[in-house]
């Protein structure tokens, strides 16, 4: 046992550690036992590795989109090709990564060892919904090498359906395939919680990190339908003239919009929920206390999902929806910060006394819940009527969904993917150089960023390429912030690859974590448990795992 | 493990991995019972998904419905009610065959599984059949929304024997909006009808399977399942047919 100081980090001997031979990575040989593989390890493996893939696509576009913003003129690119970038930019970070981010990879590896089962319940569905984001990810690409589309993320009618003459049908096709893909994800887990959950795991057993999932897979099966048929609306109303949101033809475009914000609003709870779900573990690991308020943490996640679903109009406020509806709206729009605010809140208060330790799935989380909750008090701003007016469209609200995307889910991704790393692999990634990503992660961030608000007070118009030179020095601080943040990303990259195979053997169970994920051999076997255990004690129990471990020693000794 | 039948080594495995003995049983499953719960669950939770998919158009219809509702009880009265209340007939009992299916799946009569399975796919193609003579009538009218589309029966609507005419002019500002009934007419159903074409494909696979014994050994959770799948768009169609078809049949007689 090597010891560290202000470390809970334990590692078994390194002179005498082996992984283990027999896990999920070597039970079956070759290209055709992953592709073709059943097992929700393997398949969260495939979800990572081209989740991965398009986040450096999807960024490459927004370092274009800075690099241009860097001067006031039109320099680098002509102002359709700009359009195409921030449009593709959000396409794919949206759908392709944002999406299944966390639920596709963590939550498809952890969900069913948490629980204690041996996979999910549909594991060819499983596989199916990656083939599915994989169509629909080469549709996306397609329609990018073919000359990409420039309509927004939004597919705001009747741009879309009347005035561009860019790939909209083969992108929208792509978004239909990749929407079945997240919500066969989500109908899986739904199930996965409800019927697969192993003797003595109760509802209030399970850790807050399924909670989320299952809010998230909520929304994922009500929500992701509706944009189904606004998108395939969209592409009959472009190709044979439906009418359905032509004004000339009696159609109400607003129509479109209230049918795809039905969606896209709960799609930033699918979005950030699960990454909620991983900082309720970090946080409670790294300090060693058992999640203040659990039930209000797991309702919480409940409550954002339900509340997610009426909402949608702050995306409208200046469309032209009644006066009277958008106060309601508007109501509305507050409330859901008050279950977001009880996370903050616990959260909070799981740290309070708690013994604190600073590793690098810490630092994210601290980073997260900072970030977040800019980002989400911003949110309150443009839920507020008369602000709304004035902010809305400039980069206030770029700064702001930023935050709560990038700043939040982002970093809960990466907390998460450097918390379950050693579980994942079997091996330890790099700490100090970890750390140190964390930490230019969050200076490159709040560089990139906080200039976007003022940019947005001072009124600023998003997805424009040129602006008033008055706006440089902001737009300049905010490029350099984005070179910083990019190196940021590119480092897990390079030494989580480094670890596969030079990483420090991590054990079982590295962190003394309590879930029962960390109480089986890493990586898992494929199997996960050789017999299906039996939860008798409550989720974050410390002096559980005190007690297991003590009387291991004994036993062994 | 493969084999059901009862032997000393089939005992003891299945004492310890908790009576597997369907071959269709799947490992990660602790009991048959749980595999057939989580389908049935699961296909409930993806009937849900095609709530909210159909929903966005029937959210569509109460709009404009709302909006232009003399153009929509218009186009509506050109709809063929005879038919549509003969596929209306046809569907439930399609469906009726289809829950018989499931029945005879249950007590393990294969032969009458096959037929009730026939039988519901007859009734089934029939549905479509019937649907083609609709859609053909309307692409003669010209009310296939596009550019062939005519309101002029709209506006100067066809007399009767009487010389009175059949229903109320509309203007033709709203006759145009008999477009929007029209394309929802033909969306609504024409997503109904694929949901038909692929359950007629899956009862064919499914078929087979029964008449392969598959269904008729204790382990019925596919024919079930798409039980589940064919009253749901049998349902589909009970809110179609007074939605699109029923909307005020007599708009003369006030």
């Amino acid at each position: 046992m090597k010891e560290h100081d202000n470390s809970i980090l334990r590692l078994p001997d390194q002179a005498t550690a082996q992984v283990p031979k027999k896990n999920f990575i070597t039970a079956e040989d070759g290209l055709m036992s992953w592709l073709l593989t059943g097992d929700h390890k393997r398949i969260a493996m495939l979800y990572l590795f081209s989740i991965t893939f398009f986040f450096f696509i999807g960024g490459a576009f927004a370092g274009l989109i800075r690099l241009e913003l860097l001067t006031p003129m039109p320099d680098l690119v002509a102002s359709d090709t700009y359009n195409k970038l921030f449009t593709m930019h959000g396409v794919i970070m949206v759908f392709l990564f944002l999406v299944p981010s966390v639920p596709a990879t963590l939550g498809n590896f952890l969900i069913p060892i948490m629980l204690g089962a041996r996979d999910l319940a549909f594991p060819k569905i499983n596989l199916l919904s990656w083939y599915l984001y994989i169509i629909g990810g080469t549709l996306t690409l397609t329609a990018l090498v073919l000359g990409g589309v420039d309509t927004g993320w939004t597919f705001t009618t009747p741009l879309s359906t009347h005035y561009l003459n860019t790939h909209v049908v083969t992108t929208a096709t792509a978004i239909f395939i990749a929407g079945f893909s997240s919500i066969f994800t989500g109908l899986n887990f739904i199930v996965t919680i409800h019927r697969m959950r192993c003797p003595g795991m109760t509802w209030f057993r399970m850790p807050l990190f399924v909670w989320a999932h299952y809010a998230a897979s909520i929304l994922m099966v009500l929500g992701t339908p509706v944009l189904a048929i606004a998108i395939v609306l969209v592409a009959l109303e472009r190709t044979i003239g439906i009418g359905v949101f032509d004004p000339t033809k009696g159609g109400d475009p607003l129509l479109f919009q209230h049918l795809f914000w039905f969606y896209s609003h709960p799609a930033v709870y699918i979005m950030i929920l699960p990454g909620m779900g991983v900082i309720s573990e970090v946080i409670s690991t790294f300090s060693r206390k058992r999640v203040f308020g659990y039930t209000a943490v797991a309702f919480s996640s409940v409550a954002i999902a339900l509340f997610g679903f009426f909402v949608w109009e702050h995306h409208m406020f200046i469309m032209g929806v009644s006066n009277y509806s958008a106060l309601v709206f508007s109501l509305l729009t507050m409330l859901v910060a008050v279950p977001s605010a009880i996370k903050i809140f616990n959260w909070a208060f799981t740290l309070q006394k708690g013994s604190i330790t600073f590793e690098t799935p810490m630092l994210y989380a601290f980073g997260f819940m900072g970030l977040f909750t800019i980002g989400g008090l911003t949110g309150v701003f443009l839920g507020s009527l008369g602000m709304d007016i004035q902010l809305t469209e400039t980069y206030f609200i770029v700064a702001h969904f930023h935050f709560v995307m990038v700043g939040g889910m982002l970093m809960a991704f990466l907390s998460g993917v450097h918390f379950w790393w050693p579980k994942m692999t079997g091996r330890m990634y790099p700490e100090a150089l970890s750390k140190l990503a964390a930490v230019v992660t969050f200076i490159g961030f709040n560089l990139t960023f906080l200039p976007q608000f003022i940019l947005g007070y001072l009124g600023m118009p998003r997805r424009y390429h040129s602006y008033p030179p008055e706006f440089q020095i902001l737009n300049v601080m905010s490029t350099a912030g984005a070179t910083v943040l990019g190196i940021g990303y590119l480092m897990p990259v390079i030494y989580l690859a480094w670890s596969l195979k030079y990483g420090a053997v991590a054990g079982d169970n590295p962190w003394q974590a309590t879930g029962l994920e960390w109480q089986i051999q890493s990586p898992p076997l494929t199997e996960n448990f050789t017999e299906i255990p039996i939860m008798d004690h409550e989720a974050y129990d410390y002096e559980w795992l005190e007690h297991k471990t003590a009387h291991e020693v004994t036993t062994v000794g | 493990m493969d084999s059901a039948t009862v032997n000393p080594q089939a005992e003891h495995d299945s004492a310890k991995h908790h009576h597997v003995s369907l071959p269709q049983h799947r490992h990660h499953f602790e009991t048959e019972e749980q595999q057939r719960e989580a389908g049935s669950f699961g296909m409930w939770l993806f009937l849900l998904t095609e709530i909210m998919f159909f929903g966005g158009m029937f959210f569509a219809y109460l709009l404009y419905r709302n909006w232009y509702y003399d153009a929509f009880v218009a186009a509506s009265n050109t709809l063929n009610v005879k038919m549509g209340a003969a596929n209306t007939a046809i569907l439930i009992t399609s469906g009726f065959f289809m829950a018989l299916g499931v029945w005879a799946a249950e007590v393990r009569k294969k032969n009458l599984l096959v037929l009730f399975l026939i039988l519901t796919t007859v009734f089934g193609c029939a549905f479509l059949g019937v649907k083609y003579f609709e859609y053909k009538e309307k692409f003669e009218l010209h009310h296939v929304p596009g550019n062939s589309f005519d309101v002029s029966q709209f506006i100067n609507p066809p007399l009767n024997a009487q010389g009175n005419a059949t229903r109320p002019p509309l203007p033709p500002d709203m006759a145009q909006k008999t477009q929007l009934f029209f394309f929802l007419y033909f969306a609504m159903t024409g997503m109904h009808a694929l949901h038909m074409i692929i359950g007629i494909v899956l009862l064919f696979w499914l078929m087979g399977r029964a008449q392969r014994g598959e269904f008729t050994e204790g382990y019925v959770a596919p024919i079930e399942n798409f039980g589940l799948y064919w009253h749901f768009v049998d349902i589909v169609w009970i809110f179609l047919f007074p939605l699109l078809y029923l909307i005020n049949l007599h708009p003369l007689a006030h």
